[in-house]
């Protein structure tokens, strides 16, 4: 049920005082449904072009601004790891030169140390730790993690594990939605 | 970035085609385009297509404290935002002209005209009223952003349920909505905008114009109207001069417009009603045509973690454990106490006294550095205890003496020129020290 909308514009023109002479300004816009952009947003814009800036190839384009706008439509659980996935394909469908694909997979633990992965808000509410994870497809190496909340070192190790698992049926959904896409023309 | 010029053939070609009385996407003068309006999952929640033009409408409330000089009504707050994702042209900075231009008009239309009941939003006379929040987004722009949003707006409204309260003499109880079911606002009527463009001086009208009309157009019209014939705002902007019986013609048509775009809400509404009401899906996700070959859905996969213990447990026995780093605070004098060292100043040389101490400072640490360098195969625990050893080349202290975690041996440290035997050639340490910002 959560939805995100994300726009892709570039490579196009960036301002003088942004410019990096090497390679490709990537800026990430991300804009909650009720209220003005706070500072929860800002983080998870930091985060996601963290991520970004992992794997476009910006030196492919120097000088220029690469544009991720994201909506958030609905929000009902596992909002970062949606922002994700809807950034890695807004890159691909825009053609923006990528080194590899990523996906964000949400896990939380609850307090009984049970794995939940991909939660509803509800369950992210009562969990005793949620931790976000971008995997990136080529090798399921970690390119991003976030975390809230308590959890031991064996429990991080076996949601990273999960998490990778469940890459999988998301590069899997990818492959395919692209396929659909391009088989048009 | 900057919006692309209209071409000149570009703005001739329109102008001759809508003296032809021809339309570029096929229209008629009076057609509007296609309107589609879909629900999200949360009550006051919806997006509204008009052709290509998108706007997502999303209400919300909370309890507040009213305005002083109106104790007994509810406050409506309207906050139309023109997202990037629209047009590449819109940045933040730069569309305060048209933002100001719409949001002005969309609350006049649905404020002034109170269409919402704001008496039935008060819970607590002078303490506690509901503040209605709608927040429009623009999600694409291809002309007549109004006519979206003010769609949008109402429907929203129509569609939103704000939680139950009930008074009893001073208590006031809120209900969540699994406690009470939450009750929708009360609307009087729906206000829906029309926009007229006109080209040539008034001499040509079109209904609904989309991005590249708009361009060209001179001036435009919007007239807000609801079912019941009354018009609720009506602007005139663009500068041109309109004859009274253009202003009443145009009315006429906003008039039967507004009556086929009441039905369509209703019906949407009504729909909507019936599947969540039925318990069936509702929301976006759901609302993505399947047979659309962009659109791809996938069922929830559930995922094998049988064999997720055993590779978390290989992978954590095969890491060593972090290295218990002990911090021994070295306590100078009462109320003075000094925890590790400082990173070496890399501000570059500063005097040529104080270039000596940072010689001899720069080639100890270079040292450290190499070693550290040949270790970084091995574990954490190693670096751990390399707790670096480094000179503070501006502190003002003679004389340190550090106590190094068992590993090293005591090394004494002074600032004083003299005494440092051990060391390099004082050619190097400059070398070194570039090394150590590049390995920064």
């Amino acid at each position: 049920d959560t939805s995100v909308l994300a726009g892709v514009y570039g490579p196009a023109e960036v301002k003088v005082s942004k410019e990096i002479f090497n390679k490709a300004t990537l800026e990430v816009i991300l804009r909650p449904k009720i209220g003005l952009p706070g500072v929860a947003e800002k983080s998870r814009e930091q985060l996601i072009r963290n991520t970004c800036e992992a794997v476009v190839l910006g030196a492919l384009h120097p000088r220029t601004s690469i544009t991720t706008v994201l909506q958030v439509v609905s929000d009902a659980g596992s909002l970062l790891a949606c922002c994700l996935n809807a950034t890695c394909m807004a890159l691909v469908d825009a053609g923006v030169p990528m080194r590899a694909l990523f996906c964000g997979i949400t896990c939380a633990l609850d307090s009984d140390g049970t794995l939940v992965l991909d939660p509803t808000a509800k369950q992210e509410k009562e969990a005793r730790a949620v931790l976000t994870f971008a995997l990136d497809s080529v090798e399921r190496k970690l390119l991003m993690s976030t975390t809230k909340g308590l959890y031991s070192d064996a429990e991080l190790q076996q949601c990273l594990a999960a998490a990778q698992a469940a890459s999988q049926h998301v590069f899997r959904f990818y492959r395919e939605s692209l396929q659909r896409r391009y088989s048009k023309s | 970035m900057k919006e692309t010029p209209l071409s000149n053939c570009e703005r001739r070609f329109l102008l001759r085609a809508i003296e032809e009385k021809k339309r570029l996407d096929g229209r008629q003068t009076y057609d509007y385009r296609n309107i589609k309006i879909s629900f999200g999952t949360d009550y006051g929640c919806c997006i509204v297509e008009l052709g290509k033009t998108r706007v997502l409408g999303q209400v919300s409330c909370e309890l507040v404290s009213p305005k002083l000089n109106r104790a007994t009504e509810g406050i409506l707050f309207f906050n139309l935002e023109l997202s990037q994702m629209a047009a590449p042209a819109f940045e933040p900075g730069r569309q305060s002209d048209l933002l100001v231009k719409l949001n002005r008009l969309l609350e006049r239309c649905l404020r002034n005209s109170k269409c919402i009941d704001t008496e039935s939003l008060c819970v607590v006379a002078g303490e506690k009223v509901w503040q209605i929040r709608v927040d429009l987004h623009l999600l694409n722009h291809d002309g007549n952003i109004i006519d979206a949003a003010s769609i949008a707006a109402i429907v929203a409204l129509s569609h939103f349920r704000r939680p139950d309260v009930s008074v009893q003499g001073d208590e006031v109880t809120l209900y969540t909505p699994e406690e009470r079911d939450p009750v929708p606002l009360s609307i009087h009527h729906m206000p829906i905008c029309v926009s007229f463009a006109f080209f040539q001086q008034g001499t040509y009208l079109l209904v609904d114009p989309n991005e590249r009309e708009e361009r060209v157009m001179d001036g435009l019209l919007v007239i807000a109207m609801n079912k019941h014939r009354e018009i609720c705002t009506i602007q005139s902007s663009g500068g041109i001069m309109l004859l009274k019986d253009q202003v009443l013609r145009c009315s006429k048509i906003a008039g039967v417009k507004v009556a086929e775009i009441t039905e369509l809400i209703q019906k949407a509404l009504e729909n909507d009603q019936k599947v969540r009401k039925e318990g069936g899906k509702f929301g976006f996700a759901e609302s993505i045509a399947n047979q659309r070959i962009t659109a791809f859905k996938m069922e929830k996969a559930p995922i094998d973690t049988s064999d997720v213990e055993e590779k978390a447990e290989e992978i954590i026995a095969e890491a060593e454990p972090p290295s218990e780093v002990v911090s021994k605070p070295v306590l100078w004098t009462p109320g003075t106490a000094q925890i590790g060292e400082g990173i070496e100043n890399s501000w570059g040389d500063l005097e040529d006294s104080g270039k000596e101490d940072e010689d001899e400072g720069g080639s100890d640490e270079a040292i450290i550095l190499d070693s550290i360098k040949m270790d970084t195969g091995v574990e954490v625990s190693y670096i751990g205890s390399h707790d670096a050893p480094i000179v503070l080349s501006d502190s003002e202290e003679e004389e340190m003496i550090i106590l190094e975690p068992d590993k090293n041996p005591k090394k004494i440290r002074t600032q004083t020129i003299s005494a440092k035997q051990e060391k390099t050639p004082s050619k190097k340490p400059v070398k070194k020290r570039k090394k150590k910002r590049a390995a920064n």
